[in-house]
């Protein structure tokens, strides 16, 4: 049984479909990823899974419990947690209480787990203990991108929606970013990853889906999609 | 390894400095400082300092005022400072806390209760918890379906909604009497004496200084700590962290699983009820409701209140209350200020252009208000500090760690 699974999902604004009739599913422990041009529908599949959008047909498997009008803050509770896209950091809040809004729904046993958790994000972002007392909306963007994640993790999530961690990122701090979703994932966090990077996000996944225009035209195992000629030059540039 | 060690000391304001002082001091050493300054801010109509006083108004009734305000700002600071939902219809829970005195209390009303069961004497003290629960419940109606909506939209809805209230009270003459307003509502009747004979809180109290219009001060200086510790005590708790988190942004509060929905109609009902005691206080103070008392521009000067003094701070907004209500009374029917001539009460009468241009002024300079807020959300705060030292210890002793987040 897959950990997440879609099934014919359709989502709508007003009259127009973003996401016509798509069926994935992440296999737990996976690191699924979903590429595919702007437009095509990447963004609204995670709002829809997280379910700050509404779905206009089809369903969304978690676990396998129907999760389709489930409302987003119990979605969390169950275990899907979102980083969301353009990174959703609290600007007023300091790094460390983003961290701590991160884990609002969870209730810590003890303190030493508590402080384990936190520790643990530190020792993955060395670069938020140092901006730990700094508010969120003076952080650069990478840094932004860490807290996202960070706080994400947080919640102890076992899905982890990842939504364009490398927007507007530097080659560098991108190379960063996907080096710790690899170690998160290596870890046991199952993570669907939506991107615009191709190279990257396909030679670290175990598996990924190709969206266009609100519809799966491709799928298949990370690598080999790299290899794929049809894919080298619609996203990776070459021809 | 941190590139950027040396960032620039940081710029500490004022308010950041008097709010670290404040929070360094310990418990009791607060309250010695804070007990005796709010016996000196209650003693104010018996003192009369020199300029401070008012001279057109008696300044007891001034200040009374001024607790009104103060209230509705602490309130309207729930729903406006807290949860970030702009409320441009607050004065509609006004209305229904005032109306609802009157309603049960006065004796032209056709819902009047103080002919059968209920003493004169009483009636005041029982209405008022009644008139909170009856805007609380106005709060949920109202908010149950317009908290789906966002922004400029929710201010529209409220906006409506203060009308609304104002209309109806307006309108339904054969129970609210519209226009000729509910008579001689009840108020507490206490301390009776021979040269009061309807008691310190009787709008017939004028002997100065004791006068009614200080005992309302002093009464809502009461209700106004009860509720400061209740907010205060809710802010510190998951349902601020909520707010906070919903005013900063609402879809990432629901992705980190705050039921959004819920608390931001506990903020609404929460305000609301602040909203309802503040006008039950304001009908047994003036023991007459008309619905022109009810304006929409009521709405607009709490809000400047809220604005003025500092979203999310409640110090801040009791402040721009006193700002608000203090100004034009410290004006009116003054003829000169410092041995300048002035005409006081034309100064007075614009006293909206007046606000209009200080918001601009303020918006310009100090957008956070007079006295902004910082929030402490660190419900963990001590753990997460000494998790984040050990933290920072280890990191020290493995540079191997440090290195690995080292991509710059």
């Amino acid at each position: 049984m897959p950990l997440l699974e879609l099934k014919d999902l359709t989502v709508s604004y007003d009259r127009i479909e973003a996401v016509r009739g798509i069926s994935l599913t992440v296999e737990d422990g996976e690191l699924v990823t979903l590429i595919g041009a702007n437009g095509a529908g990447k963004t609204t599949t995670m709002r829809a899974i997280s379910g700050i959008r509404p779905v206009a047909r089809g369903s969304v498997w978690f676990d396998g419990q129907d999760i389709t009008r489930m409302k987003a803050h119990e979605r969390v509770t169950a275990g899907i947690v979102q980083a969301p896209e353009g990174r959703g950091v609290f600007p007023g809040m300091t790094v460390v209480e983003n961290l701590e809004m991160g884990s609002y729904s969870r209730t810590f046993k003890t303190k030493a787990e508590h402080d384990s958790t936190v520790e643990r994000v530190f020792d993955l972002f060395p670069r938020l203990l140092e901006r730990r007392s700094q508010v969120g909306g003076t952080l650069s963007g990478g840094e932004q991108q860490m807290l996202a994640i960070g706080r994400a993790l947080m919640a102890r999530p076992r899905l982890l929606l990842l939504d364009e961690p490398s927007m507007g990122l530097a080659p560098l701090v991108i190379q960063q970013i996907f080096r710790i979703i690899t170690e998160i994932n290596k870890e046991g966090t199952t993570i669907l990853l939506v991107e615009q990077n191709a190279q990257q996000a396909l030679s670290r996944s175990d598996r990924a889906y190709i969206l266009e225009t609100g519809e799966v035209t491709t799928s298949g195992k990370g690598k080999d999609l790299l290899a794929d000629p049809a894919v080298k030059q619609a996203y990776l540039g070459v021809a | 390894m941190s590139t950027d060690s040396t960032r620039p000391a940081l710029q500490l304001s004022f308010s950041d400095k008097l709010r670290l002082w404040w929070d360094a001091l310990a418990r009791p050493t607060q309250w010695a400082v804070g007990v005796p300054f709010i016996i000196l801010i209650a003693l104010l109509p018996i003192i009369k300092p020199p300029l401070l006083t008012t001279v057109g108004t008696d300044f007891g009734s001034v200040l009374a005022q001024f607790g009104m305000f103060a209230l509705l700002a602490i309130g309207l600071n729930v729903v406006v400072g807290q949860a970030g939902l702009l409320d441009l219809g607050y004065v509609g829970f006004y209305a229904i806390g005032a109306y609802t005195v009157a309603l049960v209390t006065s004796p032209v009303s056709p819902w009047n209760l103080t002919d059968d069961w209920l003493a004169q004497d009483w009636a005041w003290l029982f209405a008022v918890p009644v008139a909170i629960a009856f805007t609380a419940v106005s709060g949920l109606i109202l908010g149950t379906p317009t908290l789906r909506l966002r922004g400029d939209y929710l201010a529209i809805v409220t906006l409506g909604f203060g009308e609304i209230v104002r209309l109806l009270a307006d309108n339904l003459t054969n129970i609210t009497r519209g226009g000729q307003g509910l008579t001689q509502v009840a108020y507490p009747v206490v301390g009776v004496s021979e040269e009061r004979p309807n008691g310190i809180f009787s709008a017939g109290n004028t002997i100065a200084p004791l006068n009614s219009g200080t005992w309302w001060f002093w009464l809502s200086i009461v209700l106004i700590i009860v509720v400061l510790l209740i907010v205060g005590n809710l802010e510190r708790s998951r349902v601020g962290r909520a707010w906070v988190a919903i005013r900063e942004d609402e879809d990432a509060a629901e992705i980190m699983g705050v039921p959004t929905f819920k608390f931001k109609l506990w903020a609404f009902i929460i305000g609301a009820s602040i909203g309802g005691l503040s006008g039950a206080l304001y009908a047994g103070q003036v023991q007459f409701v008309v619905p022109g008392s009810f304006n929409v521009i009521n709405s607009m000067l709490f809000l400047c209140a809220v604005v003025l003094g500092g979203q999310g701070n409640k110090l801040g907004v009791i402040l721009g209350a006193f700002i608000i209500v203090y100004l034009p009374n410290f004006f009116l029917g003054r003829t000169e200020l410092l041995g300048i001539p002035i005409n006081g009460d034309d100064i007075a009468d614009y006293k909206y252009l007046f606000f209009g241009i200080a918001l601009v002024v303020l918006m310009i300079f100090r957008p956070q208000g007079l006295i902004p807020a910082r929030q402490k959300l660190l419900a963990y705060g001590r753990p997460i500090y000494v998790a984040t030292r050990k933290a920072a210890l280890a990191l020290s002793r493995k540079p191997a760690v440090e290195t690995k987040g080292g991509a710059r």
